[in-house]
Formats: structure tokens, C-alpha cells, sequence
């Protein structure tokens, strides 16, 4: 048996086969892999008696859902409005500068995966940043350097 | 177990903790305070009090809504009234314990307010600084000032008093009751409370359903997420109620994934709740049954749109259809279903425990009752506000937040996020309520407010929403799909210098369209930001399309940074730090930006000392530099910098 199937039987256990478990499903499997592995989403689309096309209409509809691999630490830039107006994409540029990706990228090392996201509801805080889960306030450009290392541990 | 016992025993608890011959230290740990650094600041509370053998009870309360100042920590000593302190780091909290705690100096120079009877020298009353003092705090009333955690707390504050009411009446009158009240869906639309419900009661068939929608999702806006940190309950009680007054069994908390916290204080709040018979079958011993499950957004925004987000909950892609049937008649599985916001069911809770007739006393005669704001932006107190509501801009602007920092203007308050538009100046006299947002172009939306200075672009933040709104698009209808990517277009082309005059109508017209024949309220809304800034600050987007100037300095593709060949002291900072290597020079040479080479990030202007000023940063002009570094010419500053420090 693969691992991930293994992994699979554990999560499914404890679910019931109706639909409306699908996207709490989903979620687990991320949340244990890091991403959707497609054979994942095959075992998910059997045991809900649903087709593969469907699981991956409803993943690839929300932006939570990745389909390859992430990094080990998720850098997430907010791109809400008080961040933008307060220097966000500067923020992001410096970002994308210190760890040479895109939004939506992984570094080739598999250490970081940036991402950008609608907004944190930490607009008081406004620019932020959140390594995992932990939310940095008051981000600036000169920040980002001390911030990244010292999550690097 | 009956009501009353509940009550008596959270209020003895109550009681034992106000009285306790201990100091309390309550510190803000809400997401906000989280992030302004709480953590460290609990580590070193209670490093402290066991380093010196203090016995003191700590508690993590949510979100008072001071922002600005967070994080936040509140110290009651026995027969003294509370102290709240901002901006606390663990230094400050290691004065504090030295000084107030162990000393008795409650150290006035760092203190906001206090908070109970009785009063401290030197420090006001919390609730009468300028943040506070026009705020009525209803949804609001127990956040920062209760565990949120410990039910005990909430009921002893009046909590599942509005329940235990209802609960005896027949649920014919609680809708009466809340009809009365006027209260209007906080959601954004402002569909009368009341009204929804009796819709949904009087549908035919017995199974009907509930949802709290959760899904927070326009940028700039936090007000959801501050209430379930803060106060969990308010929300779940008004959701019993809305059940009990539907005949509904079971509900749905429908929340953004990105908010754990929030997530996890339901999660506690949920189960103190079954413990005490508050949830489940037979609630406080009557006929009433109601479960409640809790779902987990996955990141669409188009989910708050109710139609989507019941297709979300039932594990589908998330998108709108169209209405009718509504919810009401035909929702969840096919089922009569009622849908409301968090901040509206924390206010149901407070019109059951204290009467539609003192609820109603509040707001206009068409908007009753408050509103939170969550204030953001280019202002000098960042926060969570609740306010009357028929309050105007100019007062939630100046008085509460304090204006703008830094000597500038206000150009633009952004309400409705997306959905919503940019209010100038000229509309600041304009009273909060739903009708006349919406007749300047804006909506109320869900509480988002967003303040921007003078160095805010219009043309940028309408290029930004629409941005968004493209992105958050599910592309089911094609005015919506097709429409705000055209738009975007354009305003990137106006933005980058390439628009033509004839662009703005074409915009408008789109924008039009787009509102008229989208399907559901994201398309319907998406084209406000365009249509009010258009109309507020049309010579804006004349001078960005015909002088190809930025007024704002914002669009990089119409701003060029110089190096000033008259005040550059030719001390190779930015010259360093350039990432582009796109500036000449040496050391007491005048440096020069290769425009070429120049991708206009900003740095030489941040890493230029004060001092000298050297850099500026213009539109729609250029300054005469050398062709090739030439010697300093400007005096040594050095005295000049000498003197200033």
C-alpha cells in the first residue's frame, strides 16, 4: 500500500460519504500533504462516489487548493486594499527580490512557497505578512531581510 | 439545567474575579494584537509575576478596537479601577509590574484610560477619550472586556438572557420583536432582519435551515473577525434565537479559512455551550433542538454571495445562481434557508436580552441601530469601531479617528470595499446610513472603511478593486467575466500613461453594462470603484490620460526618480543600494539615476538621509541632471545636520 493511501484510509475513517464533506475532505489532505497529489484526489472522488473531473472542478475552483508540491514555510503577502494603499507591494517586491520567486512559486529548494492573499483582517496592522501562521504587523521594505531569516531556523 | 441556576453561577464567578484580593492583567490577543507582538508581551507578564512570587490572574480578551495602540494590556488592582495600556512592549510590561504592581505608581505617562468605578490621578476615563467617546458599543459591548473563552463570562454579562426571553415567547413574536427593532442585514444590502426571517418561517416544510455567514471577505474589512475573537457567543446566541423564531434544527457557520483563530474560539465557545444544554436537543429544557457545524471557506470571494455560498457548503464549486427562488423559499439542499452576518446576529442577541424599543432609539429613522467600521488606511487611529448609525464620515474621520497623520490631506474615504466607492471631501457632511451611501455611489457595505491621503491614486485604487474583483470573478456570467476584464484593461492603460480621452466614457458605459446584467452582487457592485472615482475625480484620470502625470505620484509607469545635482552630497548610500546598478557616481561626485536602467523601486529615495534630501520623485516633469557625475557643489551639510540633532 502507498503512503499516501494509507494516509488516506486514516483520514477518510473518519468522514461519512455525503457530498457536503468534500471540501472539508479536501482541506485535510492539504493540510496533511502540503498540497492535492492526484492520487489523493482519486481516492477522494471513490469513496464519495463522485468523478475525478469533479474533485478537480471543485480544487482548482478555490484558491486555498494547490495541486503540486509547496514549500516547507508559506510566505503570504496580503494584497488587501489598507496594505496596498500603506506600501503592500512594495512589501511584495522586496519579497519576491529576497526569495527570487513569483506569487505563487516555490523556491527551488522547496524552503519557501509565496503566495498572495485577499486580505488577513489585520488592516490595522496594514502592510502585513504571515509566515505560516504567524502574522507580522507593520511590515517594511528594510523588515522583510530579519523577518525571513529569523523564520528560517 | 434551567437559566437561572446557569445565571447565578456566572455571576458568582463573575463577581470572584472582580473582587478577587489579586491583581487581573488582561492583555488583547486577537489576531491584531497577535501580530503587534501580544505573545511576547504574555511570555513576559508571566515570567515576571513568577520571578517576583506574584499571584495575579492573566486573561486573553479579544479586540477592544484600538488598533493603533495594540498590543494592549489592562491592569486591576483589588478596589482600584482598571488600567488600560498601549503600544505595550516587554519593557513597558517590565515597568509596569516594577512600578504599578509591586510600587503602586500606575505610571500615567503610559496609561489610555481607566475602566470601573473610582478614579486614578492623571489618567482619564477610558470610554471619554475622542476614540471612544461618540462610539455606542452593541455588537461590540462585551469584546476586549471578557474572556472569550470562558461562557460564564458572557452570561454573566446578560448573555442567553435574550434566549431564555425568547424562548418564552411564541416564535411569531420574537420576528414581531425584531421587526420592531428595524434592524437591517450588516452583510452590505441592508435587507430588513425581521422580514427575512418571517419569509423563511412561512415557507412550506419542516426541515429549514440557518446560516451565520463568516465569510469575511473584502479587503480592508475585519469587523467579523474581531467579534467572533472577542465575543463568540453574542453571535451563536443570536443564532438560537434566529432558529428558534424560523423553526429551524440545524445551522451552519460558514467561515474564511483564514481566520484559525476565530475558527477556534467557536470551536470552544461550541462546546461549552453543549455542556451547559445550550446546544443540541432540548435547549434549557424546552421544545427547541439546534445543532450547529462549523465550515471552512477555501478562498473564493464570490462565497459571501448567499446563493454561492450554499453551494460551497454543500461541496460544490462556489457559484451564485440566480434568484428567485431565494434562499428563503429555496436554499441548502433545496430547502427554506436564512442567511445572515455575523455582526447581525450579535445584534440579535442584544435586541432579545434589551428590547427592540431600545435599539431602535439608535440610528435614523430608516437605519436603525449601530455599525462597526473597520477604520484603515492613512489614518491616525487605525481601528475597530461601532458607531449610531446616521453618524457622518467627517466625525468617524476626525473625531474618533483623529485625521490624517503626517500633516496630510484627505483625499478619498473607501466604504463597501469592492462593492463599494471612494467618498471625497465634499461628501464628508454625509450621515452613515444605508440610503445615503448608496445615493453618492457608494454602499455600506460590511463595515470596511478605508481612509486615503493625498498620495493615494484614484485611477491606482480603481485599477486596484477592479483588479480583484477580475480575479474573484467565478466567470459564470459574461457581463461579469468579460466585463471587469475589459475594464481592467483600460484602467492599466490609463494607469501606464497609454490611455485616450475617450477611454472614461467607454469605462462608463462598461461600467453600466457590467451592474446592469451581471447575475449576482460581485458583478452587480464591481464597476462602484470606477463609477465613483470617475465621478469624484474625473481631472484626475484627465491628467494621467492627457499630461501623462500621476498627481499622486503613485503609477510607476508615469513617475521618474532624480538625484538633485544641487543637494547630493555624493555620499554613495543610494548608489549601494540601487538593485538595478542603475545610479553613477563616487564619493563627493553628484550621482545620476540612468532613467534606462531605473525600475523606479523607490530605494535611493528611502536610503537618502533626511539630512540631504537628495532625491525626489516626479510626474509629468523631469530635472536637468549632468550627463556624467561631476564634483559636489552643494555645501557640507554636516553642521547644518549637527544642529538638528
Amino acid at each position: 500500500m502507498t503512503n499516501i493511501k494509507k494516509q488516506l484510509d486514516d483520514i477518510l475513517s473518519r468522514y461519512s460519504k455525503d457530498r457536503e464533506n468534500l471540501i472539508p475532505l479536501l482541506q485535510e489532505v492539504q493540510e496533511r500533504f502540503g498540497y492535492l497529489p492526484e492520487e489523493a484526489m482519486e481516492l477522494v472522488a471513490d469513496f464519495l462516489k463522485l468523478s475525478n473531473s469533479t474533485i478537480y472542478a471543485v480544487s482548482t475552483f478555490y484558491a486555498q487548493f494547490k495541486l503540486t508540491p509547496t514549500g516547507k514555510r508559506l510566505v503570504k503577502i496580503c494584497r488587501g486594499t489598507a496594505c496596498h494603499v500603506r506600501g503592500g507591494a512594495q512589501v511584495l517586491r522586496e519579497v519576491e527580490k529576497q526569495l527570487d520567486i513569483k506569487p505563487g512559486e516555490t523556491t527551488k529548494d522547496l524552503e519557501y512557497t509565496l503566495e498572495m492573499i485577499a486580505c488577513f483582517g489585520s488592516c490595522a496592522l496594514a502592510p502585513v505578512m504571515v509566515i505560516d501562521n504567524t502574522v507580522y504587523g507593520r511590515i517594511t521594505t528594510t523588515k522583510v531581510g530579519p523577518t525571513l531569516a529569523d523564520n528560517k531556523k | 439545567m434551567i437559566f437561572d441556576e446557569l445565571r447565578t453561577r456566572a455571576k458568582a464567578e463573575w463577581k470572584t474575579l472582580k473582587r478577587s484580593d489579586r491583581p487581573r492583567i488582561l492583555i488583547g490577543a486577537a489576531t491584531c494584537g497577535q501580530a503587534a507582538g501580544a505573545s511576547t508581551v504574555l511570555e513576559t507578564i508571566s515570567t515576571e509575576l513568577a520571578l517576583h512570587n506574584i499571584s495575579a490572574s492573566i486573561t486573553q480578551v479579544g479586540c477592544i478596537g484600538l488598533c493603533y495602540a495594540e498590543p494592549l494590556v489592562t491592569i486591576a488592582k483589588p478596589n482600584q479601577p482598571a488600567i488600560f495600556y498601549g503600544n505595550v512592549t516587554p519593557k513597558i510590561t517590565l515597568r509596569l509590574i516594577e512600578d504599578y504592581i509591586l510600587n503602586d505608581n500606575p505610571r500615567p505617562d503610559l496609561a489610555l484610560g481607566t475602566i470601573g468605578d473610582g478614579e486614578v490621578k492623571d489618567i482619564p476615563k477610558l470610554f471619554e477619550l475622542p476614540m471612544l467617546k461618540s462610539q455606542i458599543r452593541i455588537a461590540l459591548r462585551n469584546s476586549g472586556l471578557i474572556d472569550p473563552e470562558n461562557i460564564n463570562h458572557y452570561i454573566a454579562n446578560d448573555g442567553y438572557h435574550g434566549l431564555a426571553k425568547a424562548l418564552k415567547m411564541t416564535p411569531e413574536e420574537v420576528i414581531q420583536e425584531v421587526k420592531r427593532s428595524g434592524l437591517r442585514g450588516r452583510g452590505g444590502a441592508g435587507f430588513p432582519a425581521g422580514l427575512k426571517w418571517e419569509l423563511c418561517r412561512k415557507s412550506p416544510g419542516e426541515t429549514k435551515y440557518l446560516i451565520c455567514n463568516a465569510d469575511e471577505g473584502d479587503p480592508g474589512a475585519f469587523m467579523d473577525r474581531s467579534l467572533l475573537e472577542g465575543d463568540p457567543h453574542a453571535v451563536l446566541e443570536g443564532m438560537l434565537i434566529g432558529a428558534y423564531a424560523i423553526g429551524a434544527s440545524e445551522g451552519y457557520i460558514y467561515i474564511r479559512a483564514e481566520y484559525p483563530l476565530a475558527i477556534k474560539r467557536l470551536k470552544v465557545a461550541l462546546a461549552q455551550m453543549a455542556e451547559y444544554g445550550l446546544l443540541g436537543d432540548n435547549i434549557l429544557g424546552s421544545n427547541f433542538s439546534f445543532h450547529i457545524k462549523i465550515k471552512q471557506g477555501a478562498g473564493a470571494f464570490v462565497c459571501g454571495e448567499e446563493t454561492a455560498l450554499i453551494a460551497s457548503i454543500e461541496g460544490r464549486r462556489g457559484m451564485p445562481r440566480p434568484r428567485p427562488p431565494f434562499p428563503a423559499q429555496a436554499g441548502l439542499w433545496g430547502k427554506p434557508t436564512n442567511i445572515n452576518n455575523v455582526e447581525t446576529w450579535g445584534n440579535v442577541s442584544a435586541i432579545l436580552q434589551r428590547g427592540a424599543h431600545w435599539y431602535s432609539s439608535y440610528g435614523t429613522e430608516k437605519s436603525k441601530g449601530t455599525k462597526t467600521f473597520a477604520l484603515a488606511g492613512q489614518i491616525e487611529r487605525t481601528g475597530l469601531i461601532e458607531v449610531p448609525m446616521g453618524i457622518t464620515l467627517k466625525e468617524i474621520i476626525y473625531d474618533i479617528g483623529g485625521g490624517i497623520p503626517n500633516g496630510k490631506r484627505f483625499k478619498a474615504a473607501q466604504t463597501g470595499g469592492p462593492s463599494g466607492g471612494c467618498l471625497p471631501a465634499s461628501q464628508l457632511k454625509l450621515p452613515v446610513d444605508y440610503e445615503s451611501l448608496a445615493e453618492a455611489g457608494s454602499i455600506m457595505g460590511s463595515g470596511g472603511m478605508v481612509v486615503m491621503d493625498e498620495d493615494s491614486c484614484m485611477v491606482d485604487i480603481a485599477r486596484y478593486f477592479l483588479s480583484f474583483t477580475r480575479v474573484e470573478s467565478c466567470g459564470k456570467c459574461v457581463p461579469c467575466r468579460l466585463g471587469t476584464k475589459q475594464m481592467l484593461a483600460i484602467l492599466e492603460n490609463i494607469c501606464n500613461g497609454k490611455g485616450r480621452l475617450e477611454d472614461i466614457d467607454l469605462l462608463l458605459e462598461l461600467g453600466k453594462s457590467v451592474k446592469a446584467g451581471s447575475l449576482c452582487g460581485l458583478g452587480q457592485t464591481a464597476p462602484n470603484p470606477v463609477l465613483t472615482t470617475t465621478r469624484y475625480f474625473r481631472e484626475e484620470y484627465e491628467e494621467h490620460i492627457r499630461d501623462r502625470r500621476c498627481p499622486a505620484l503613485t503609477c510607476t509607469e508615469l513617475i521618474s526618480y532624480y538625484i538633485l545635482p544641487n543637494k547630493c552630497q555624493g555620499c554613495v548610500i543610494c548608489l549601494r543600494e540601487c538593485p538595478s546598478e542603475a545610479i553613477s557616481g563616487g564619493k563627493r561626485l553628484v550621482h545620476i539615476i540612468d532613467q534606462d536602467k531605473c525600475t523606479k523601486c523607490g530605494i535611493c529615495l528611502d536610503v537618502c538621509p533626511a539630512k540631504f534630501s537628495a532625491v525626489a520623485k516626479v510626474s509629468g516633469e523631469t530635472v536637468a541632471t549632468p550627463s556624467e557625475p561631476v564634483p559636489v557643489t552643494a555645501p557640507k551639510s554636516r553642521d547644518k545636520a549637527a544642529s538638528n540633532e
